[in-house]
């Protein structure tokens, strides 16, 4: 009977690409059957193979499985100590550059972008930087560039925004109305939010800083191969990169192209060949 | 007794997690064949203390779960905080960042429903200590895919909520004493 499920995943991920171009097929499959078993149940289908059908004939369901397959839920300043290596450690190296790119690949309903953001702010490169906000999901990225959350989840990102060794008051950054605390658009004037997979798309600009965390911890190894080589192609000479806390290069082919820039926070510089 | 040579033992506790654990994990001898997974419900502070304290209390090797990693038999895993751990088909393990699972991360119904899947009836599923009531799901998973469920007695578990809702919900589980525990996954090793 699992023989069939797991088939029927296969087939499901397949019918996801050929028809929409969605590639999940070499997401980590564990993870990807809990929220496919997740979709099915609470969408109310018998089967995949029903899934299936209805996602053929549907375009609303391959919104709604995308919302399934993509979303975490992130905080603000997530892990405060690696935005404070960030801001204490490479934020004196991007100083020197005159105009600077920040890459959020797999932004999702934009916490760490406005982290980012808020924190060049404070550190004054906000003006010279432009920043690329890109995922896979629409409906995310629209959240991301709506920048409201509910604001019982503004405790938790301003104590993270002062661990992270904030120099101004989150309150300084949003308004509140009607239950969400909405972020002020000025927070969007240097942010390019974009539709881009790091699965099937290409180098689209050279960066000083590419942060990308939580995600690579979803794809199989051959992915991660694909995306951390877009990363280094991606960076400018002696640019960054910035990966979740259980992230690593450690086994990855392109591991000798960066070198541990602080190891703990799993920030790591490109290396010359 | 099931009749799959057992490959694998997954733990799950919260409450009273680390005075059970150290009746159990230092009586596992340096050669331990099995590997053995560990869910405990800690606050999503990075720290790795849970493998760090044990380390030094244990003769088997203990260590943080990591991405992607082939699982080595003999070795302890815990998940890390703030992070599910999973277990692939090909039995190396994953961690994710999906949302809370009965408001906790690691949970311990997403261990043991993964490793249940990958392990089968060669899987033995243990539920300790603990105030709520996540891992019932993931030991009747274990149970069902035919793997040997184990209880800790609630009557004598710190906290009982857990061992109680394992015992509901997955009827063919064992009630054990902590020591009985220890001594039973000495018992499946020499299988």
């Amino acid at each position: 009977m699992d023989e069939i499920e797991d088939l029927e995943i296969r087939l499901l991920l397949e019918a996801l690409y050929q028809r929409y171009h969605y590639d999940f097929r070499h997401y980590a499959r564990a993870s990807v059957k809990r929220r496919l078993r997740q979709a099915r149940q609470q969408l109310g289908y018998p089967s995949f193979s029903a899934m299936q059908d209805a996602l053929f004939r549907d375009p609303i369901m391959l919104s709604r499985l995308l919302d399934f397959l993509t979303v975490q839920v992130s905080e603000m300043f997530r892990d405060p100590s690696y935005f404070r290596a960030i801001r204490e450690k490479v934020t004196p190296h991007l100083r020197t550059y005159p105009s600077l790119k920040v890459w959020i690949a797999g932004c999702s309903t934009g916490e760490e972008l406005y982290s980012f953001v808020i924190l060049f702010r404070e550190e004054g490169l906000e003006e010279r930087t432009i920043f690329y906000a890109t995922d896979i999901n629409p409906t995310a990225l629209d959240a991301a560039a709506r920048g409201i959350y509910p604001i019982q989840r503004l405790k938790a990102f301003t104590e993270n925004h002062q661990r992270s060794g904030g120099k101004s008051s989150l309150s300084d950054y949003y308004s509140t109305a009607y239950g969400g605390a909405v972020f002020d658009k000025s927070l969007r004037d240097r942010v390019v939010f974009s539709d881009h997979s790091l699965v099937t798309d290409a180098v689209f600009a050279e960066m000083q800083l590419i942060s990308c965390r939580n995600v690579l911890i979803y794809f199989d190894r051959p992915l991660q191969d694909r995306a951390v080589g877009l990363f280094r192609d991606s960076l400018a000479r002696k640019g960054f990169l910035g990966l979740g806390s259980k992230e690593s290069l450690r086994f990855s082919t392109h591991g000798q192209a960066f070198a541990d820039f602080d190891r703990d926070e799993k920030i790591y510089q490109k290396q010359e060949p | 007794m099931s009749a799959a040579p057992v490959e694998a033992v997954v733990i799950g506790a919260s409450a009273g997690a680390v005075q059970a654990l150290s009746i159990i994990l230092p009586a596992l001898p340096s050669d331990y064949r099995l590997p053995v997974l560990i869910v405990v419900h800690v606050p999503p502070d990075r720290r790795n203390a849970l493998a760090e304290l044990f380390q030094t209390k244990c003769q088997v090797r203990v260590r943080e779960a990591e991405d992607k990693e082939p699982i080595e038999p003999g070795v302890v895993y815990f998940a890390p905080p703030d992070y599910h751990l999973l277990v692939e088909d090909d039995r190396s393990l994953a961690l994710s960042t999906e949302e809370p699972v009965l408001h906790s991360r690691p949970s311990i119904d997403v261990l043991f429903e993964s490793a249940a899947e990958a392990f089968g009836p060669a899987l033995v599923g243990v539920m300790l200590s603990g105030a709520n009531h996540d891992g019932a799901r993931g030991l009747r998973a274990v149970a069902a895919a035919g793997g040997v469920a184990v209880v800790e007695e609630p009557t004598t578990a710190f906290a009982s909520a857990m061992p109680e809702a394992a015992l509901a919900a997955c009827e063919a589980a064992r009630v054990m004493s902590l020591d009985a525990i220890a001594s039973f996954l000495l018992q499946l090793a020499d299988e």
